[in-house]
C-alpha cells in the first residue's frame, strides 16, 4: 500500500448528501476479478449520459477537478454496499483523501485498506472547505501533523484520526502482515475456544 | 457481583485474541461467507503473497449476485459475469473452501444459506464481504459486512482488526397490528432514525414486537440495519432461535447441541445493562411503510404523500429532496397511493424466506397480475426456499396469478444479472434500496413488504394491504 503523509492539491466539490457506493462505482462494474482499472468509471451514471458521454456540468468532468486529488463531499459519505471497488476506484481516479462531515462505517474503514485517508470534520470546517474546493483552489493535508491548509480562505484546521490507523497509513503497512506476527495468540485463543465450546 | 452486559459485550468479549492499549482489538472470527462479486482479488492477494487459508472450514462459499434466475442449464452468458463465477469455483478448489454451485440446490443468497444450512449461530462472530451480512444478527451472532481487503485478512488469519462499536438498543412495544410486517417495523425504524442514525454502532432491537417475529421477521430487520448506518443488529437468542437450528446440518448435534444451547441462553443482555443510545417506538402505531425517493430513509406510511421540499427548513435535506423527486418521477404532494409500476420483484436477502413468499401468495392467490405491469418476479431465495415453496404449491399460485416464478439469487435487488429495470421504470421491490440506478441504471425503486409488493402486482400501483 502506498503511505500518506502529505498531499497538495485540487479539491473536487460534491456538496451531495448520502452519496453511496452504487454511485461511486455502479453494479456493472464490480464484474471485475481485479482492483485496477476502476477509475474511469468513477461515478458513472452521473458523469456520462446514456450514450457513455461526458456530461459537462458534473465536477470531475470540469478542468481544474480532472486532475483532483482531494474530494470534500456531504454527510454520510460511502453508504450502502460494502464494495471496496468503491476506493479503488477514487484511488485508480486520483483521490487520496476525501473530507466529509461522517462516513458509512465500512467505506471508512475500506478506504484505510487503500492508502485513501478520510476525514471526518464539523460541517461548518466541510462548508468552509467546500468553498475552497468550488473555488479551484488547492488544499494542503499534513497526515503527520493532522492539518489541513487552504491559504486562499486562511483555514488552518487540525483533524483527529484513530493513532493505529493513521501509523498504518503513514507507513503504508499492510495488515495482515502484522496479524500473522500474532499466530501464535491466535492459536492460544482457537485452542482455549475449542475446549470450551467444541461445536463452533 | 459482575457488572451487566449488553449481547454485543457478551459477544465481543468472548472473541478478543488481544487488546491495545488504544482500544484496537484483534478480534477472531468464527465464521466466513464467500461470494464471487467481492472475494476475487482477497484470493488473489494470497496467492500473490504465497499464504494459506488459516481455517477452512470455517468458510462457505456460493455465487449469488450474477447468477442467472431463468434457463440455468444454459450457465451464464455474460462474459465478465461467467469469468467471476468460474474464478470463484476455481479459487475454492484451489484453498479447501466449501462451495454451493450453482447447480446445487443449497444455492442461493449468501444470506439465507448461512442460517439455512445451520452455519450462523448465536454467539458468534461472523462476517461475509457483503454489507447485509448484518441479516445472521437475528440470531444473537455479532455479524457484519466487510470490504475485500478484510476477506484477504479473514481468510489468511481468522481474525479482523477492530474497535467496539457503540450500543443502541430500539425497543418495539406491543403487539403488531394485523398487516404489518417485519420490513415495516425496519423501514419505519430507518425512517426514524436516518440512514446515518446507526453510524457507529450495533443496534439490538427488543420489545415484544421484535419477540414475536419468526426468525424469518427477525432476519428481515436485522438485515436492512446497514441501511440505518448500523455495522451489525442483533436479536437475543431464545426458544424460537434454538428451534430454528435445530438438526440443519451444520449445526451442533448431540451432546455439543445441549452445551451449545446451554452456553446460547447466557447471551442476551443483562439486566440493567446500559447502551449508548435507546430508541423506543410502539407497533400500535406503525402502518405499512413504503419509500418515495432515493434513499432508505425517504420512507412514509402508505397513507401519506410525496413530501414538498419548500417546507424544509435545511439546505442540504432540501437539494436532497429535489433531487430525489426529480430522479423518482414524482410531484411534491402527490398521494403515494397514487404511484403506479411497471415492474415487481419480490426476492433478495431482505425478503427472499419462505414466510415472504407465502405472504405473497396469500394475496396474489385468486387474483391476476394488472395490465401495466411488464414483469411482476419471484426469486426464491435458495433453492430449498424454491423447493419448499412448490411443495406447498407457491409456485402454482404466482404462476396463475402471472408472476414469474424464477431461480434463486440476488437478481433485481443490485441487478448485476440479467434482472434490472430500464430507464424510467418503476418497481415496487421487496430489496433493501432504493438508491439512484440500485436496480437499473435510471430505474425507480419503491421498497415495500412482500406482501405489499404483491399487492402492487395485483392492483398495478401502491396500495395499503389493509384495504385489500
Amino acid at each position: 500500500m502506498e503511505p500518506f503523509r502529505q498531499l497538495c492539491a485540487v479539491a473536487a466539490p460534491l456538496p451531495v448528501l448520502n452519496v453511496d457506493t452504487d454511485m461511486i462505482i455502479p453494479k456493472q462494474f464490480l464484474r471485475t476479478i481485479k482492483r485496477t482499472g476502476l477509475g474511469v468509471n468513477l461515478f458513472d451514471e452521473m458523469r456520462y449520459d446514456d450514450q457513455g458521454k461526458e456530461i459537462p456540468d458534473f465536477v470531475l468532468n470540469r478542468p481544474p477537478y480532472r486532475n483532483a486529488q482531494i474530494l470534500v463531499a456531504g454527510a454520510n459519505f460511502g453508504c450502502g454496499s460494502s464494495r471496496e471497488h468503491a476506493p479503488w476506484a477514487l484511488l485508480d481516479f486520483g483521490i487520496r483523501c476525501i473530507i466529509a462531515p461522517g462516513f458509512a462505517d465500512i467505506f471508512f474503514s475500506n478506504c484505510f485498506k487503500n492508502g485513501i485517508l478520510p476525514i471526518v470534520l464539523p460541517k461548518k470546517n466541510v462548508d468552509h472547505l467546500m468553498q475552497v474546493a468550488q473555488a479551484g483552489d488547492t488544499i494542503s493535508v499534513d497526515l503527520t501533523a493532522q492539518t489541513i491548509t487552504a491559504p486562499s480562505e486562511g483555514i488552518d484546521l487540525s483533524f483527529e484520526i484513530d493513532s493505529f490507523k493513521r501509523h498504518c497509513l503513514l507507513n503504508g503497512l499492510d495488515d495482515i502482515g502484522l496479524t500473522l506476527e500474532k499466530s501464535a495468540a491466535i492459536d492460544a485463543y482457537e485452542q482455549k475456544r475449542g475446549n470450551a465450546r467444541p461445536w463452533m | 457481583m459482575a457488572e451487566p452486559r449488553t449481547l454485543f459485550e457478551k459477544i465481543w468479549n468472548d472473541h478478543i485474541v488481544e487488546c491495545s492499549e488504544d482500544g484496537t482489538c484483534l478480534l477472531y472470527i468464527d465464521r466466513h461467507l464467500v461470494h464471487e462479486v467481492t472475494s476475487p482479488q482477497a484470493f488473489e492477494g494470497l496467492r500473490m503473497a504465497g499464504r494459506k487459508i488459516r481455517r477452512p472450514t470455517a468458510t462457505l462459499a456460493v455465487a449469488d449476485h450474477n447468477v442467472p434466475t431463468v434457463d440455468r442449464d444454459k450457465g451464464i452468458a455474460e462474459e465478465d459475469s461467467r469469468v467471476q463465477v468460474e474464478t470463484l469455483e476455481k479459487n475454492c478448489r484451489d484453498f479447501g473452501v466449501s462451495y454451493f454451485g450453482m447447480n446445487d440446490k443449497r444455492q442461493g443468497v449468501v444470506h439465507i444459506i448461512g442460517p439455512e444450512q445451520g452455519f450462523t449461530q448465536p454467539g458468534m462472530t461472523i462476517v461475509c464481504g457483503d454489507s447485509h451480512t448484518s441479516t445472521h444478527g437475528a440470531f444473537g451472532a455479532l455479524a457484519f459486512g466487510i470490504g475485500t481487503s478484510e476477506v484477504e485478512h479473514v481468510l489468511a488469519t481468522q481474525t479482523l482488526i477492530q474497535k467496539p462499536a457503540k450500543s443502541m438498543r430500539i425497543t418495539v412495544n406491543g403487539a403488531l397490528p394485523a398487516g404489518i410486517t417485519a420490513k415495516d417495523i425496519v423501514l419505519a425504524i430507518i425512517g426514524k432514525i436516518g440512514t446515518a442514525g446507526g453510524t457507529g454502532y450495533v443496534i439490538e432491537y427488543a420489545g415484544q414486537a421484535i419477540r414475536d417475529l419468526s426468525m424469518e421477521g427477525r432476519m428481515t430487520v436485522c438485515n436492512m440495519s446497514i441501511e440505518a448506518g448500523a455495522r451489525a443488529g442483533l436479536i437475543a437468542p431464545d426458544e424460537k432461535t434454538f428451534a430454528y437450528v435445530k438438526g440443519r446440518p451444520m449445526a451442533p448435534q448431540g451432546a455439543d447441541w445441549d452445551k451449545a444451547v446451554a452456553c446460547w441462553s447466557t447471551l442476551p443482555s443483562d439486566d440493567g445493562a446500559r447502551y449508548d443510545k435507546e430508541i423506543t417506538l410502539e407497533a400500535a402505531d406503525i402502518v405499512p411503510q413504503i419509500t418515495w425517493g432515493t434513499s432508505p430513509q425517504d420512507v412514509l406510511p402508505v397513507t401519506a404523500s410525496v413530501p414538498d421540499p419548500a417546507t424544509e427548513k435545511d439546505a442540504a435535506r432540501k437539494t436532497a429532496i429535489e433531487r430525489a423527486i426529480a430522479y423518482m418521477g414524482l410531484t411534491a404532494g402527490q398521494k403515494l397511493t397514487d404511484i403506479t409500476f411497471d415492474k415487481v420483484f419480490i426476492g433478495s436477502c431482505t425478503n427472499g424466506r419462505i414466510e415472504d413468499l407465502r405472504a405473497a401468495a396469500d394475496i396474489a392467490k385468486g387474483r391476476k397480475v394488472a395490465e401495466n405491469i411488464k414483469l411482476a418476479m419471484v426469486v426464491p431465495g435458495s433453492g430449498l426456499v424454491k423447493e419448499q415453496a412448490e411443495a406447498e404449491g407457491l409456485d402454482k399460485i404466482f404462476i396463475a396469478a402471472g408472476f414469474e416464478w424464477r431461480e434463486p439469487g440476488c437478481s433485481m435487488c443490485l441487478a448485476m444479472n440479467a434482472d434490472k429495470l430500464s430507464p424510467g421504470e418503476r418497481c415496487a421491490s421487496t430489496s433493501n434500496r432504493n438508491f439512484e440506478g440500485r436496480q437499473g441504471r435510471g430505474g425507480r425503486t419503491h421498497l415495500l413488504s412482500p406482501a405489499m409488493a404483491a399487492a402492487a402486482a395485483v392492483t398495478g400501483r401502491v396500495c395499503d394491504i389493509r384495504d385489500l
